[in-house]
């Protein structure tokens, strides 16, 4: 028996790459249902980010390669002085690949992956918001449509672009985020406990993982400590309140469902570009269903979130190693029940058994002004 | 405050929902490079152009028949149940163990006895919920969403852990014996002459379906206990206030719900399969809730829902068959489908009730107001 493994420096290093999109998509739901809009559409919004991100990354990658080949053919054309090949050869790169190849030239091909992404589940944002803050829709049957959206176009749109059976093709160099070394990483990974905790575990992830954890203190910030913060949480609570004092409820309510879907929309970014390379049918697998679960588990609060994603990822990451566990507690767990626990309690803790969790008050209904 | 003709409300609200999710998912076909009209035409002779195509029509439509009806039962009750997936697939393990256990004389006791076992397994996975949500306010949605992921891992063990016959490598349950095969819709027309498809699926759950669909109709509209979940879907409050318990409404409500989407289980794997895999349910459990909102929560409503979704399934197999569109176009149109017939509602009906108010203002004299005497 050897507890001290089941925290070995691998498991954590991944357990803070899982928790990253957890937690994103955790406070994305956290800004929305502050303002009183359930979101159980944080899967789709995920997904749609994921699928776009990954393949507007490839697509730059691939024509801007493709017009570099051009522009060598053509160079060499024009060189021996054939204007009839340069111009043929020109013709291999017009169109969307003059675009992309273009784009390419004022950002990295995976920042534009993000902007897409981002671009994408705002666009998801904007429907939820459409139905439960404009039409005072139902906000679950809403989420619930958005997430078989995402499901069924992600795969739609990747076929019709890629053929390559939903999936787009794998991401290469400038197409995903690359690890960063932070400073005196190497230098310091000499020293005793605190060099590779600092080398492996803090230092080298890619730059989403640490705008993730940024948005923690952002996010404590910008609703604890503005006034926009306070009247975001007011507006989950009582709306009408808000209202009389002269501030726009359906405003606020649409600013939160578009900061929802930019954190949404980094979250599936970063799955697409960072965790993996590249995008596969349903690649969010539930994760947008573990950070409301997180959601609920940290009781609406910033920093709770990250510990609750943390727990979670951990779980994602133990799962992955059976052999640790086994060695650790000197008995097989079953897999089964290490996925099934976020989910096991999360229900717990709405039971309230330990600790009620209390939604927003006036989480999920629409706002009707007063006439 | 009645605005518009019953009429209006149960037909023309939904056609209006319908057309809008029809011409936006021709307009995704076309986006995809495809013709919308060629893809219906393919669709409509894939899925009742035969009676192959109409066995599987009707088989996917059975299933949706018991998970629709399941929501519908839960919205009357004011009660949204997401964990018809998690409910059918409980289901599903309740036919499994009634089936592979006990050595069952004829198909007809075995029948009975596994629509038990999947009705009893399937409102005890809703029980949990609905008695955290009646007790502890938990809420509904959120826990039936958990015990959906909850479901899945626990049938994913007993598959892989438990029930999976020695030297199987697939997750799956060993088949049932051959005294306990369904009769399918081949069998059954075949002795008054019409000859049915022997490959379709379609089978005498079908029929337990469609007496399902009659005895939630009576339930909810014919009985006290129905009116009573009517009353306390409206309003809670006013409910409480005339003597209906809420905690008996929900739990209630809850079971049957629970009870009807595990059911789903006995066309699935006591009719199809004949043996429990690992995604049985293939997210029947999820288009129960387009096809109650589209069937306004009303039994007969979720029937024709449920076959028009079944004919969507159909389809959209034949059309992944035939075409390059992929199967997940019919997850789209259901998207489409909950989005404007669910959360767009009012979108459609605000400017309807517009209309059909100027109507009556135009038609009905106008009374005549005098000038109110000012206070003295």
């Amino acid at each position: 028996m050897d507890i001290l493994a089941l925290f070995d420096l691998s498991v954590l290093d991944s357990t803070v790459r899982l928790a990253t999109p957890l937690l994103l998509a955790c406070l994305a739901g956290l800004f929305s249902e502050r303002a009183g809009i359930f979101d159980i559409g944080l899967e789709g919004k995920m997904l749609f980010a994921a699928f776009f991100s990954a393949a507007i990354a490839a697509l730059v990658t691939i024509n801007a390669e493709n017009a570099e080949q051009v522009a060598q053919a053509v160079a060499d054309a024009v060189a021996n002085n054939d204007q009839a090949t340069a111009q043929s050869a020109a013709e291999g790169c017009s169109g969307t690949c003059r675009f992309f190849a273009g784009v390419s030239g004022w950002l990295p091909a995976v920042w534009i992956g993000v902007l897409a992404g981002v671009s994408a589940s705002l666009f998801l944002s904007l429907v939820h918001g459409l139905a439960s803050i404009t039409f005072r829709g139902n906000q679950l049957i809403s989420g619930v449509a958005i997430n078989f959206l995402a499901a069924g176009m992600t795969v739609l749109i990747a076929q019709d672009w890629f053929q390559q059976g939903g999936r787009t093709p794998s991401l290469i160099g400038g197409g995903r985020f690359e690890p960063i070394t932070l400073p005196f990483a190497e230098t310091l990974s000499g020293v005793p406990f605190i060099g590779p905790i600092y080398a492996e575990l803090i230092s080298g992830h890619s730059i989403l993982v640490y705008v993730a954890l940024l948005a923690v203190p952002g996010t404590w910030w910008l609703l604890f400590r503005t006034r926009f913060g306070l009247r975001l949480r007011a507006v989950g609570e009582n709306p009408a309140a808000v209202d009389t004092a002269g501030v726009s409820v359906v405003g606020l309510r649409f600013v939160a469902v578009g900061i929802c879907g930019v954190l949404c929309g980094i979250a599936g970014a970063y799955l697409a570009t960072g965790l993996q390379a590249g995008f596969v049918k349903d690649m969010t697998a539930g994760r947008g269903f573990i950070a409301l679960a997180a959601l609920i588990f940290a009781k609406w609060r910033p920093w709770h979130a990250l510990w609750a994603t943390l727990l979670f990822g951990y779980l994602q990451a133990i799962a992955l190693r059976p052999d640790i566990i086994e060695g650790a507690l000197g008995f097989k767990v079953q897999v089964q029940l290490l996925d099934a626990l976020p989910y096991i309690l999360t229900v717990v803790i709405l039971a309230g058994f330990v600790g009620k969790a209390i939604p927003p008050r006036a989480g999920g209904e629409p706002y009707v002004k007063e006439r | 405050m009645d605005v518009m003709p019953k009429w209006a409300e149960v037909i023309l609200v939904p056609l209006i929902s319908l057309i809008l999710a029809a011409i936006l998912s021709a307009l995704v076909i076309l986006a995809i490079g495809e013709d919308p009209v060629a893809a219906v035409n393919l669709m409509i002779t894939g899925a009742l152009g035969s009676t192959y195509g109409w066995g599987y029509t009707l088989y996917y439509a059975t299933n949706f028949m018991f998970t629709g009806l399941a929501v519908s039962v839960a919205f009357h009750a004011g009660l949204f149940n997401i964990g018809g997936e998690g409910q059918a697939m409980l289901g599903g393990l309740g036919v499994a163990l009634v089936l592979l256990f006990i050595p069952w004389p004829h198909w007809t006791i075995a029948l009975l006895a596994a629509t038990a076992g999947a009705a009893v397994f399937g409102a005890l996975w809703a029980a949990i919920p609905a008695y955290l949500q009646a007790k502890r306010g938990s809420h509904i949605v959120i826990t039936t969403i958990m015990f959906n992921f909850i479901a899945a891992a626990v049938l994913n063990y007993m598959l892989v852990n438990q029930l999976r016959p020695a030297g199987s490598m697939d997750p799956a349950t060993a088949r049932f014996v051959e005294t306990v095969h369904l009769p399918n819709l081949h069998e059954m027309l075949a002795p008054i002459g019409i000859n049915f498809s022997k490959a379709a699926p379609a089978n005498v759950s079908l029929v337990i379906a469609m007496i399902a669909c009659v005895l939630v109709w009576l339930l909810i509209w014919r009985t006290p206990l129905g009116l009573e979940i009517r009353s306390y879907g409206k309003s809670g409050r006013a409910a409480k206030y005339a003597g209906i318990g809420a905690v008996r409404i929900t739990m209630i409500a809850m079971l049957i719900s629970g009870a009807l989407a595990g059911m789903m289980a006995i066309n699935n794997v006591m009719g199809e399969a004949e043996r429990l895999v690992l995604n049985a349910v293939e997210g029947a459990g999820f288009i129960g809730i387009a096809v109650a909102l589209m069937g306004r929560s009303h039994p007969f409503g979720v029937f024709l829902a449920a076959i028009l979704f079944g004919f969507l399934y159909q389809g959209g197999a034949e059309l992944a068959l035939w075409t390059s569109i992929p199967r997940e176009l019919i997850v789209v149109i259901q998207a489409l489908v909950i989005l404007f017939t669910g959360a767009l509602d009012n979108m459609v009906r605000m400017p309807l009730e517009k209309i059909f108010l100027a109507a009556r203002m135009a038609r009905a004299p106008k009374p005549d107001r005098k000038p109110t005497e000012p206070a003295e």
